[in-house]
């Protein structure tokens, strides 16, 4: 596979689940905001420190109110991380490798496309309701269904799949600081209700709840952020995300458990088996900020190896 | 719907002069009465909307938002009758094999000009000829693999070859995509027709790919090369390269090491044997044309000269475009094949002698005069509708530099049914059937029709408000039966075991 293609198709598969990923954030955090005011400060400052553009934020607005929140992250074209600058990129990722997509995939991208481009132009805040927030997620999860039912499972699906999994490992990782944050300095567990209502919110931001309440069943800070970060088998955590993209490069590499064949393999290798080998306990010994930041910095260092490996190596070796 | 329809002195494509359908037309004509001007305009709006989602349009710059728009699409497809087809495939079979041998020629041994019959004048001052080609032998002598002739009908029923389009031709993805929206869109009216499949166009393209490889070579790799995204032929780039399975490269992604020419993929360099190029002559290789090129591959040229990758179309066939070389398409044909040309070309007057100007300058209010070497339609001055300052520009033009201009009598294009604001309207059509020339010689049954959809416009330049329409290649009262044959077993198996 080319190495520009496979570029383009990591970057259009992590711009869809970075638009999924600020959706369901933003949609959660609706919910939350109608709560009263004694039970939640300001609900809309979080979302901006999730996406680490503060600085960007305040200078085109300054406030966060509903209004300038949802504009911000949802309809700004130029705030490049808003749903429909991912989109567009996306987008335009697609149609430059539209050859080495399936055409239900090109189609469940465009139509996306359609729908922020359009949203952009014609929406203003008030619109942003449920349902719109609903029709990105499923238009993101269609798009995932058709990629694994019309896209060979080769080279170029590897790449969609890690693009995939380390953006919303990413995203689960900065949600979860960011909606923690604080959480450790001030341990109130007498106000039962506050800390119910939040924690539940931070389940549902990645569809979570459910499953959790399957596997932990009241809500406890502590096994809530066991499920977001170590559960093995929740789609979302962060633990999965990087087990399956390991699972990716080594079908990519033909290495076994336990070796690798180059520095994106190696980091990610030694990144991933990490979390297995992690409890709660170990997490919260120091800080949970501490250790997610440690996490984001290896993720990023990960992603940077994959660059090197296969987006843009040097031309010496021949193929026979 | 028809009652009102007027094509006046023209040549109608579905209706004859005393309002009967044309034989092949008649059934679509019948289906398309029985619907209500309603009804059709909701299929268009499907059409529209189904283009739209699959991504078929081009994006309008300068306008905050990116706004998508789509190539206009008329949901009445154009038919053109068996008979008639069958006339149209044997013309253009002959012109591309004579066309093949005269441009050989002229890049080799030249005996076309040393017997006189094409001029020497006239090959020294083609601007599209390339002395770089000069020896060069393609694989198998084609250098026309993929040609998109432009074909008219005049009043009399008589098509004309109006350009040959050897370059770069484009149009053949809305051809296939055409017909794929109007299954899905309007399945109704081609129920029992027997209308000329198109779909496998893209295998027939692969096929002749892999017929022009170098010699030797069991697997060619082929690639499509494409200048990039931001080229308005972009779509179809990327749309045969996906219907053919191969892989669409940018220049960038190419490099020559040695004498060969290889691609940067994700395990190293792989060797590329066939480049179905979609860059012009100039772009191709800084080394060898333009120097500031920043779209081809340095040394190319170098290669494909060594035999060692294959280019369709071969460079340098761009000669056989020039609009004065056109008017000697048909002595050419007599010269090669012994052959009397069965497609007429348009009557041409070439400008750079002295006779024929003559003519041109006083007639030129009547006449359609074209810049040798443009396409696109880009500064064509139709002389009927043309103000005064118009043509004493056209004139002090041909006069500074005759050898850039040809004229032409004005052709009164042929009309076709097309759906304007919910009625049916007389619009003016031209043809691009698409030949593809391999082990042998392949036209695609149809073609892109284009059609001027302002009223009287002959214009039908998508970038100047033309759109298109589905072409039917139709057999006179043609049908056909789904046989029986290969019915699947009954199925066995469901959850509710046992219950009938």
């Amino acid at each position: 596979m080319l190495s520009r293609v496979a570029d383009c198709l990591y970057w259009m598969s992590r711009y869809i689940e970075r638009a999924e990923n600020l959706a369901r954030f933003v949609d959660v955090n609706q919910t939350v905001a109608l709560e009263p005011g004694d039970v939640i400060d300001d609900p809309w400052a979080p979302l901006i420190l999730t996406t680490g553009d503060w600085a960007l934020f305040a200078e085109r607005y300054g406030q966060t109110t509903r209004e300038s929140v949802l504009r911000f992250l949802t309809l700004d074209t130029e705030y490049p991380n808003s749903i429909v600058s991912c989109t567009r990129a996306a987008r335009e990722n697609a149609r430059t490798v539209r050859e080495s997509i399936s055409t239900p995939m090109w189609e469940e991208i465009n139509k996306l496309y359609l729908l922020l481009n359009r949203a952009a132009r014609e929406l203003s805040p008030e619109d942003l309701t449920y349902d719109f927030y609903n029709q990105i997620k499923l238009g993101s999860q269609l798009f995932i269904g058709v990629t694994d039912g019309t896209l060979s499972h080769g080279e170029g699906w590897h790449f969609v799949r890690i693009g995939r999994l380390i953006e919303r490992a990413d995203k689960t990782s900065r949600i979860l600081d960011v909606k923690t944050y604080g959480w450790e300095q001030q341990p109130n567990p007498g106000d039962v209700q506050r800390t119910v209502v939040q924690w539940t919110a931070l389940l549902n931001s990645v569809s979570a709840l459910e499953m959790y309440r399957k596997v932990h069943g009241r809500i406890r800070p502590s096994d809530v952020i066991q499920f977001l970060l170590l559960d093995r088998e929740f789609p979302r955590s962060i633990r999965y995300c990087l087990r399956y993209a390991e699972d990716s490069i080594r079908m990519m590499t033909g290495s076994t458990t336990g070796t690798f064949s180059n520095r994106a393999e190696q980091l990610l290798g030694r990144l991933s088996s990490g979390l297995d080998f992690t409890s709660i306990d170990d997490v919260l010994a120091d800080s949970l900020h501490t250790y997610i930041d440690t996490f984001q910095l290896n993720l990023n260092d990960v992603a940077a190896a994959l660059c090197d490996c296969y987006f843009a190596p040097p031309a010496i070796e021949l193929i026979k | 719907m028809f009652e009102n329809y007027e094509c006046g002195f023209l040549f109608d494509e579905a209706i004859q002069a005393e309002g009967a359908p044309r034989p092949g037309a008649e059934s679509l004509i019948q289906r398309l009465q029985s619907l209500s001007s309603e009804e059709l305009q909701r299929r268009q709006r499907m059409a529209d909307a189904t283009m739209l989602n699959l991504g078929i349009t081009f994006n309008v710059y300068g306008h905050e938002g990116g706004t998508e728009k789509i190539f206009p699409f008329d949901i009445i497809p154009r038919i053109v009758e068996q008979q008639d087809w069958n006339h149209i495939e044997r013309g253009l079979q002959q012109r591309i094999r004579a066309l093949n041998l005269f441009i050989d020629d002229l890049y080799n041994d030249q005996k076309v000009v040393k017997d006189h019959v094409f001029p020497r004048e006239l090959l020294e001052t083609a601007a599209t000829l390339r002395p770089q080609c000069q020896g060069v032998h393609p694989h198998k002598g084609i250098w026309c693999h993929i040609t998109g002739t432009d074909l008219v009908r005049d009043r009399d029923g008589t098509f004309y070859v109006l350009e040959d389009n050897l370059r770069v031709p484009s149009g053949v993805s809305y051809v296939l995509e055409n017909r794929e929206v109007m299954k899905r869109i309007f399945p109704q009216v081609f129920g029992g027709l027997s209308i000329a499949p198109v779909e496998n166009y893209p295998e027939k393209l692969l096929g002749t790919l892999q017929h022009c490889a170098p010699p030797g070579i069991d697997q060619p790799n082929i690639v499509v090369l494409t200048p990039g995204i931001f080229n308005s032929a972009y779509f179809e780039h990327s749309f045969l390269a996906q219907q053919m399975g191969v892989e669409l490269v940018q220049g960038s992604d190419l490099a020559v090491v040695g004498d060969r020419v290889y691609m940067r993929t994700t395990k190293g360099l792989k060797r590329v044997d066939v480049i179905y190029r979609r860059i012009d002559d100039d772009f191709l290789d800084p080394l060898c044309f333009r120097e500031d090129s920043a779209l081809g591959v340095p040394g190319l040229m170098d290669v494909y000269r060594k035999g060692n990758v294959s280019l369709a179309n071969a460079p340098g066939n761009g000669v056989a475009d020039d609009k004065a070389v056109y008017a000697f398409v048909p002595a050419l044909i007599k010269y090669y094949l012994g052959e009397d040309a069965i497609l007429p070309n348009v009557p041409t007057y070439l400008c750079h002698k002295r006779e024929d100007r003559q003519y041109v300058l006083d007639h030129l209010a009547e006449m359609v005069v074209k810049p040798t070497n443009e396409s696109g339609g880009y500064g064509i001055v139709i002389g009927p509708k043309a103000s005064r300052a118009e043509l004493d520009d056209a004139r002090q033009k041909i006069l500074a530099n005759p050898r850039n201009f040809v004229a032409q009598p004005l052709l009164h294009l042929s009309t076709v049914p097309t759906l304007i604001d919910g009625a049916i309207e007389a619009r003016h059509v031209d043809l691009r059937p698409f030949v593809l020339c391999g082990e042998d010689i392949y036209v695609l049954p149809g073609g892109l029709t284009r059609v001027a959809l302002k009223k009287g416009s002959t214009v039908v330049n998508s970038s100047q408000g033309g759109g298109s329409k589905d072409t039917w290649v139709v057999k006179r009262n043609g049908t056909h039966a789904p046989g029986m044959n290969g019915a699947a077993q009954r199925q066995s198996q469901s959850q509710l075991a046992g219950v009938t």
